[in-house]
């Protein structure tokens, strides 16, 4: 484990769960009064979220720096079928036995700021277990490890920008922002697009999940029409007859500055 | 058609089992002629190693031109994709085997671009990392130019014996310039 060196106060250890749920969610309502008051429009997480506590020594303090793209930031990295193995797109058939937990498919399409798709990018995603426990090694949650589910996974988006999963329902899981903090159930997700600014990291959550209102990762986002964009929609369409339930989600990059005919000519 | 973006979120605790892979940070092999190493620290705002961050990097080729092939995830080692993936150590360091880039256009400044995850840190950072140069070509690039002239120098990367040394301050005095790259 990391050497911890102790912070300075007044800044507490982000591990400390020195606080209670009650003080986090009254720091939540203040930040969300103070948004609604000031009758702006944030699309995106914000860096600066104290009741996020890990974010107070980790978001940067001065405004970003504009800068118009140029050279190799109009581009991104090539991934093809070299890299990628299509069984990576299901994360329940990696172990000699089927995971416990809720089987489900999410699938969506990865859109640039144009609506275009992203053709023939990587995705990747990890999650918890149904448990609510990773495989990763410093998490110490006493729940189950489940032996036949790591919860990695890869696909490419094909021709029009679809991605698609098979894997199980994560569970939630506590962490120590504070005393009995609880993460919403969600699935990470990283995405590239066709150029280097357009990269994401985010996580994709599950409708009605009574643990939003409580979470400062989720709650980081001030805006709720920008938080509903991180919520999949249930699909019966994508559900599959006695196999597995189905969700939709799909993700938008920013926009692009390329235009259309270098892409074309790429 | 204009589409509202997808928010981000933290790469959070767990990403180590996930985004990290055998690779990653060797976009050629040690040794290989030309090869350096671009590695620094990851520090936040008290100055302390930041353990649990990723680092992408994205770059030209040696002759500056942009590749686009495929096999950054499984490597031949004969194939230069020019990006690689790391993560930071208990110190907070990261490091990549890889060469200089080239100048994209002719004359300008060469750079490696460089992406941030962390815990704790809610959306990706962007920045550049730019090759040591001669004041006249770090004065004509247009970023370097835009920004104040007390933090110019943490856009820009100091030689040791095995190549390229670039530390990530989150927050603090010396704080990364990170770029913004939405239209004006």
């Amino acid at each position: 484990m990391a050497a911890v060196t102790p912070s300075s106060p007044p800044v507490a250890s982000s591990d400390a769960a020195a606080s209670t749920q009650e003080e986090i969610s009254a720091e939540i309502d203040q930040l969300s009064r103070e948004y609604a008051a000031s009758g702006r429009v944030e699309e995106r997480v914000r860096l600066d979220y104290p009741p996020y506590r890990s974010s107070v020594l980790r978001h940067p303090t001065k405004d970003p720096h504009h800068a118009d793209p140029e050279g190799i930031e109009l581009w991104a990295p090539v991934f093809g079928q070299r890299d990628v193995d299509p069984l990576e797109a299901d994360l329940t058939i990696q172990h000699r036995g089927e995971p416990i937990g809720e089987r489900l498919v999410v699938t969506g399409r990865v859109l640039d700021g144009e609506g275009r798709p992203v053709r023939h990018q990587l995705v990747e995603v990890w999650q918890a277990n149904a448990g609510g426990r990773y495989i990763h090694k410093r998490d110490q949650h006493p729940a189950p490890i489940d032996p036949s589910f790591t919860g990695v996974g890869r696909c490419l988006t094909d021709a029009d920008g679809w991605y698609r999963f098979t894997t199980i329902k994560p569970g939630p899981y506590p962490w120590k922002n504070h005393r009995n903090a609880w993460r919403p159930a969600h699935i990470h997700f990283s995405v590239f697009g066709r150029e280097f600014t357009q990269r994401l990291v985010t996580q994709m959550y599950f409708p009605g999940d009574p643990l939003f209102a409580l979470d400062p990762i989720y709650q980081a986002i001030t805006d709720q029409a920008a938080r509903d964009r991180l919520v999949a929609t249930y699909d019966h369409g994508v559900t599959t007859h006695e196999w597995s339930t189905g969700y939709r989600w799909d993700i938008v990059l920013t926009g692009s500055h390329r235009t259309p005919f270098e892409e074309e000519s790429a | 058609m204009s589409l509202a973006p997808t928010p981000g979120q933290t790469v959070g605790p767990f990403f180590g089992f996930a985004l990290p892979y055998a690779g990653g940070d060797r976009l050629v092999p040690p040794g290989q002629p030309g090869a350096i190493r671009l590695h620094g620290r990851v520090l936040d705002g008290a100055g302390d190693p930041v353990p649990d961050a990723l680092v992408e990097i994205w770059q030209a080729d040696p002759d500056g031109r942009v590749v686009q092939q495929p096999g950054s995830l499984l490597r031949d080692d004969w194939t230069f994709t020019g990006w690689g993936r790391t993560e930071t150590d208990r110190t907070g360091r990261y490091s990549f085997t890889t060469v200089e880039p080239g100048a994209t256009t002719p004359g300008a400044a060469p750079y490696v671009a460089v992406t941030v995850f962390a815990r704790g840190l809610l959306d990706r950072l962007l920045t550049r990392a730019y090759l040591p140069a001669p004041e006249a070509v770090l004065a004509s690039d247009a970023l370097l130019a835009s920004v104040a002239p007390d933090r110019r120098h943490t856009l820009i990367t100091t030689r040791d014996e095995h190549g390229l040394v670039f530390d990530i301050r989150l927050q603090g005095p010396d704080e990364t310039v990170f770029l913004d790259h939405a239209p004006d």
